[in-house]
């Protein structure tokens, strides 16, 4: 058995439609394990400041882009993990174009979107050059150290 | 404001059991962890676990903006501290009232308020609470001139100092003034506060502190006291309650200065008023102040029934204190060993590892706080303590004997643990008799290595 990605695009709105928030598939050599958000404790969004953020806000009624989890989807993408537990921003500002969008081409130091903690903004960037073939964290939502922001497939 | 979900800025024994508790109470718990523990028991049993940065305390459970963003950002209604990390740093508790999240413990200006060990002493001063003689010198005349009044040996302390921190003995008052200097300068680059103080040396003494719990508007109670001297550089090992051969009064005495300081200070939370017993001159001096659960806690809950964490929580909750001085009943004695992976044979060097295989007591007034199990890690990062197991009696001799039944009981393989020393020190006659000084363990020390050379 192989799967196209039109296969995995199917998978991913069965899943959407139905009741479950993960889905494992194993065949073979094939491992697909998708899953909805964030299991556990539901994921909150971060509380209304009191003052403004320094640097720059970005709303939080800004769609949400959460996309489910293709682990198995570019084998040669690479992960670029969240340097702090904060909250992430894909824009430099409220109403602004996000830093980057699947598809785009990024340098080691092209900023990727921002982490706030307590008021700070905090730039992250990709640390590797290739192409975005994933966004995975959600905008203005909490994420934690280590985890996966975005997929970038190395250039060369 | 009902507490819903709490975050445990901890890890470890004390990030389980603060778990434990909130998980009677239907609380719910976000563990943050460094990704050094994600792998840990706490990890495991909280509701949900957010990794707060890497192994390094200093770029996670170090780091309050990370805890007070990663609070706000699961939607935790309060942080419980635990005791260590940011358990007594006023940025912390701070900077949660900033942000109304509900600070588990004392107020910000608590903590500097005893976290200043001079201030400190001012406020015991103030409460009629006795305090060692000595104090501040405002030059080196009058610092000599106190010298001569206290009498040597005598103690330069760091104002920023505690828990046996920044502390110089000094024998001859003619070395006084070097003593003065180099402690000074020690305390600056330490403590980052270069002023020192003169105290009394009390050369037989014990450690003896009172637990106390306060609502935040002047009511305090007291849960009975503890006595720590079982200690090794200022590391308790072994601590029991109630404190033994102490004379009513003297009990009495020490509970009522304890509760009296911290109704000095308004007193909010769970906090431990530690004292110094002077044998030679039957009295006891203010020490400090611990602003925080303490690791010891355990003793008091098994002999008064009270959960000491539940009643941070409900006080940190706005409920105040649902126990009156009447309600706390001592009943029987308890006594708890620090079991620690560090390796007696070599100075007690710390052991870290992967436990390959824990097997911990159990049985009639036993208990055991843990966080380690059979394929659990010790990392390198942070303190060695890996148990604490505890024993409750109907009084001390019966703790006692099932204190050493569960400690032979135990049985830790892949790293090097503390108890055979913990065997040793329950056999010994001395503290089966009780009521040591602080000096027990050198000359516990000295005894066996005398006693391995003569065989």
């Amino acid at each position: 058995m192989s799967l196209t990605a039109k296969d995995v695009g199917e998978i991913i709105r069965l899943l959407e439609q139905s009741s479950f928030d993960e889905l494992e598939l194993e065949s073979g050599d094939i491992k697909l394990s998708l899953r909805r958000g964030e299991g556990g404790v539901a994921p909150a969004p971060s509380r209304q400041r009191a003052k403004p953020a320094e640097v720059a806000t970005v709303p939080a009624s800004e769609p949400k882009t959460a996309q489910p989890t293709a682990g198995t989807s570019d084998p040669t993408a690479r992960d670029v993990p969240s340097p702090l537990l904060g909250i992430f921003y894909r824009a430099p500002k409220p109403g602004e174009a996000a830093f980057i969008e699947v598809g785009a081409q990024v340098e080691e130091d092209t900023v990727i979107g921002i982490i706030e903690v307590m008021k700070l903004m905090n730039s992250v960037r990709a640390g590797v050059k290739g192409e975005v073939t994933e966004i995975l964290a959600p905008n203005a939502a909490l994420v934690e150290y280590g985890e996966t922001l975005i997929r970038v497939r190395p250039a060369g | 404001m009902p507490i819903r979900r709490i975050l445990i800025a901890n890890r470890g024994e004390i990030a389980l059991r603060v778990l434990r508790t909130c998980k009677r109470l239907g609380i719910e718990t976000v563990l943050a962890a460094s990704e050094a523990d994600l792998g840990s028991l706490p990890a495991k049993l909280a509701d949900r676990t957010l990794c707060i940065g890497p192994a390094p305390s200093s770029e996670s459970y170090l780091k309050p903006d990370t805890i007070v963003q990663a609070a706000l950002g699961a939607s935790c209604d309060a942080i419980h501290p635990g005791y260590g990390f940011l358990s007594e740093r006023t940025a912390l508790a701070r900077m949660c009232e900033d942000e109304g999240v509900i600070f588990i413990g004392p107020t910000a200006a608590q903590i500097e308020a005893v976290g200043d060990k001079l201030r400190a002493r001012a406020e015991a001063v103030a409460a009629e609470v006795p305090v060692a003689p000595g104090g501040a010198a405002a030059s080196l005349e009058d610092a000599v001139a106190m010298g001569r009044e206290i009498g040597a040996p005598l103690l330069v302390k760091a104002v920023g100092g505690g828990g046996g921190r920044g502390m110089k003995r000094v024998d001859d008052l003619a070395d006084l003034p070097q003593a003065l200097a180099m402690a000074s300068a020690e305390a600056g680059a330490a403590f980052g506060d270069e002023r020192v103080y003169l105290e009394r040396f009390v050369a037989r003494g014990r450690h003896v502190e009172v637990q106390v719990l306060g609502d935040g508007a002047g009511r305090v109670i007291h849960l009975g006291e503890r006595d720590c001297s079982v200690q090794r550089r200022y590391q308790k090992l072994i601590e029991e309650t109630p404190a033994p051969g102490l004379s009513d009064d003297f009990r009495a005495a020490i509970r009522e200065a304890g509760v009296r300081y911290a109704q000095r200070l308004d007193y909010r939370g769970a906090g431990t008023v530690e004292f110094l017993v002077d044998m030679d001159r039957g009295a006891f001096y203010f020490l400090e102040m611990n602003a925080r659960i303490q690791v010891e806690h355990p003793v008091t809950e098994q002999v008064t029934g009270v959960d000491l964490v539940a009643e941070q929580i409900a006080i940190a909750a706005g409920g105040g204190l649902r126990l009156s001085q009447d309600d706390v009943r001592i009943q029987g004695a308890s006594i708890e060993c620090r079991i620690n992976a560090e390796d007696p044979a070599h100075d007690f060097m710390p052991s870290p590892g992967t436990v390959r295989e824990a097997r911990w007591p159990s049985g009639e007034g036993i208990r055991v706080d843990t966080h380690i199990a059979s394929g659990s890690r010790v990392p390198p990062y942070y303190d060695s303590l890996m148990a604490k197991i505890i024993a409750h009696g109907r009084d001390r001799a019966e703790a006692l004997a099932r204190l050493r039944k569960a400690i032979a009981e135990s049985h830790i393989e892949g790293v090097k643990t503390n108890l055979g020393f913990h065997a040793e020190v329950l056999a010994d006659p001395e503290f089966a008799a009780g009521g040591m000084d602080t000096g027990y363990l050198p000359r516990f020390f000295e005894r066996k290595a005398a006693a391995l050379q003569e065989a």
